[in-house]
């Protein structure tokens, strides 16, 4: 277990604003790491300090052995990032684009064709490759985004939030490539605000709140962490009326039960895995405590996590 | 999607020297040449100008038919500001769009990004100062230039739209965003009226006369004008190259001193 990126304590303030406020990270070569949380929370900060855009205030950070402060040119050898907005050049083709890329990764001109040529067929987009980008379409835009950053394969891919915006068919295909990337060796940050992206693709996740890391784990860790299991009531229409959480034990579910009692709810009722969004609400709710959400609503327990009404994939 | 990084390319650990610099100034001449509203802007828009001083205003302002011949140096460097004037937006869309913080995350010296723009800037408003000095010789342009008079006019246009085009680039960068970037160089374009380019500054009230007189543009007019057409012009020259050479070293360090404020700000 070879770790990729390494962050210790970076810190970072725009004015009096404290953006980052101590973050630790630690990320293993070759795997997918997720960094989830609302607008705001410091997640495109964080990638802009670890891509040598953006100088932290304090902490420090290496990439593949690079020094973030000391070697950042050294950084800039070994990762790619893909930002926000697609940084495309909109008057040149997709060729161009990528053949642009080509010569300032030193590609000799042979090679840079051939490279060119690969990666258009991989992106599907061989058959715009000679359209200006200004005719690309939002999915078209993000795949072309992303594979400038793979003219030569960086060691570290830095995505930020590479779906959002995108429709679904355009996010499903984006998801293949990057499971591709990974499935050959290619460390992967990205950052969404999307729990099912998450879930879908990452090895681990960071919930960042606030500039700070409140959960890190697997995502089956991260839902364990908010109870065992979840006690849902579904009225006739399938619509969720009502759950509750429990640690799986048999007093908590009889609690549970209770609970619904209590509260003259009828309907079936079902018990389900706890999802990211349960997580992530818990996590990311401005007045939710870091290690839990209690609902005064019922009395199923402090430490229980209570949502009513919403639907669950 | 399978094999996405089958058998990558390796990168040599360091670029050829001059490998940016030919990247993005042939980026920046592709970029010329498709942007035909701006190029139609850099040389027509200065045409239409020069024809409309001479043959609405030119009788009005000198009866003896030979206005052309005055006007022609001021309406050199007025295409020479139209035709820099998008080196603004194409640097403020560079900074808007995240192409250069992508260039800023990667093993390049991605400030040459600046000079790209610059060069094609150069190249395109030569080209169109060519059309404009053609134009004027079919409409009665006479002038008296040797060809060491020549070269050396076309020198100091060179080192004036150098000028105004690093200029403009440092406002592009200042601006951040393509109409800001416009909105302010619209100033500029604006100081060549001011100037000795349309009448002799004696003409005009002793105020404005202040200004037209120490301001940048007058001194290359009137030495461009002495070159082409004889006229005396004095120290002209000197002060048309040390305003030049004083404004390009201030635009560079400007645009330096932006170009890393801006890492990471979009």
């Amino acid at each position: 277990m070879t770790t990729a990126i390494d962050v210790q304590g970076v810190t970072k303030s725009f004015g009096r604003q404290a953006v980052l406020a101590g973050i630790d990270l630690r990320v293993t070569r070759g795997t997918v790491f997720a960094l989830l949380g609302p607008n705001g929370a410091g997640k495109t900060t964080l990638v802009n300090i670890l891509s040598t855009l953006v100088q932290a205030d304090g902490g420090s950070a290496r990439i593949e052995g690079a020094d973030l402060r000391r070697d950042p040119v050294g950084v800039r050898r070994r990762i790619r990032l893909t930002g926000q907005s697609a940084a495309v050049d909109e008057l040149l083709t997709g060729a161009e684009n990528l053949r642009m890329m080509g010569s300032l990764a030193g590609l000799r001109a042979i090679a840079n064709r051939r490279r060119t040529a690969e990666l258009l067929q991989q992106f599907g987009l061989t058959d715009a490759a000679d359209k200006p980008v200004k005719a690309y379409s939002g999915g078209m835009r993000r795949r072309l985004d992303i594979a400038l950053s793979l003219v030569t394969v960086p060691q570290v891919l830095f995505l930020d939030e590479p779906t959002t915006g995108l429709d679904l068919r355009s996010r499903l295909e984006l998801w293949d490539v990057i499971r591709s990337l990974r499935a050959e060796g290619t460390t992967i940050l990205l950052t969404t605000q999307y729990l099912e992206e998450a879930d879908q693709l990452a090895d681990r996740i960071g919930v960042l709140r606030q500039g700070r890391i409140v959960a890190e784990g697997t995502p089956t860790e991260l839902k364990q962490s908010v109870g065992g299991e979840v006690v849902e009531v579904r009225g006739s229409d399938g619509r969720v009326l009502h759950e509750v959480p429990t640690d799986g034990s048999v007093h908590a579910l009889r609690a549970a039960l209770d609970a619904i009692d209590a509260r003259g709810l009828t309907g079936t009722v079902g018990l389900r895995r706890p999802s990211l969004d349960d997580v992530f609400l818990a996590l990311t709710e401005p007045d939710a405590e870091p290690n839990g959400h209690s609902d005064p609503r019922t009395d199923t327990g402090a430490d229980a996590l209570v949502t009513t009404g919403r639907n669950h994939r | 999607m399978t094999a996405l990084i089958a058998a990558p390319p390796s990168a040599p650990a360091r670029l050829p020297l001059g490998t940016e610099e030919r990247t993005f100034i042939a980026r920046s001449m592709r970029h010329t040449v498709r942007n035909v509203e701006s190029l139609l802007m850099a040389v027509v828009l200065p045409v239409m100008l020069m024809l409309l001083f001479v043959y609405v205003f030119g009788t009005a302002i000198s009866p003896d038919g030979q206005y052309v011949t005055y006007v022609v140096p001021g309406i050199i460097l007025l295409c020479a500001g139209f035709g820099a004037s998008s080196t603004g937006v194409d640097v403020a869309n560079d900074s808007a769009t995240g192409f250069m913080d992508r260039l800023r995350t990667m093993p390049v010296r991605s400030s040459a990004v600046i000079t790209g723009h610059v060069v094609a800037s150069l190249a395109r408003n030569l080209a169109a100062t060519a059309i404009v000095i053609g134009v004027a010789l079919a409409i009665g342009f006479r002038p008296t230039a040797t060809v060491g008079e020549w070269v050396a006019a076309i020198a100091l246009v060179a080192l004036y739209i150098l000028t105004i085009t690093y200029l403009f680039a440092a406002i592009g960068l200042a601006s951040g965003n393509p109409e800001a970037a416009n909105g302010y160089g619209f100033i500029l374009l604006f100081l060549p009226y001011l100037s000795s380019a349309f009448v002799p500054t004696e003409t005009l009230p002793n105020w404005l006369r202040g200004v037209a007189e120490h301001q940048p543009i007058t001194p290359v007019i009137e030495s461009i004008r002495g070159l082409l057409t004889g006229v005396e012009s004095g120290n002209a020259p000197l002060v048309a190259v040390a305003w030049c050479v004083g404004i390009i070293v201030a635009a560079v360090a400007w645009s330096t001193i932006m170009f890393r404020r801006k890492a990471g700000r979009r």
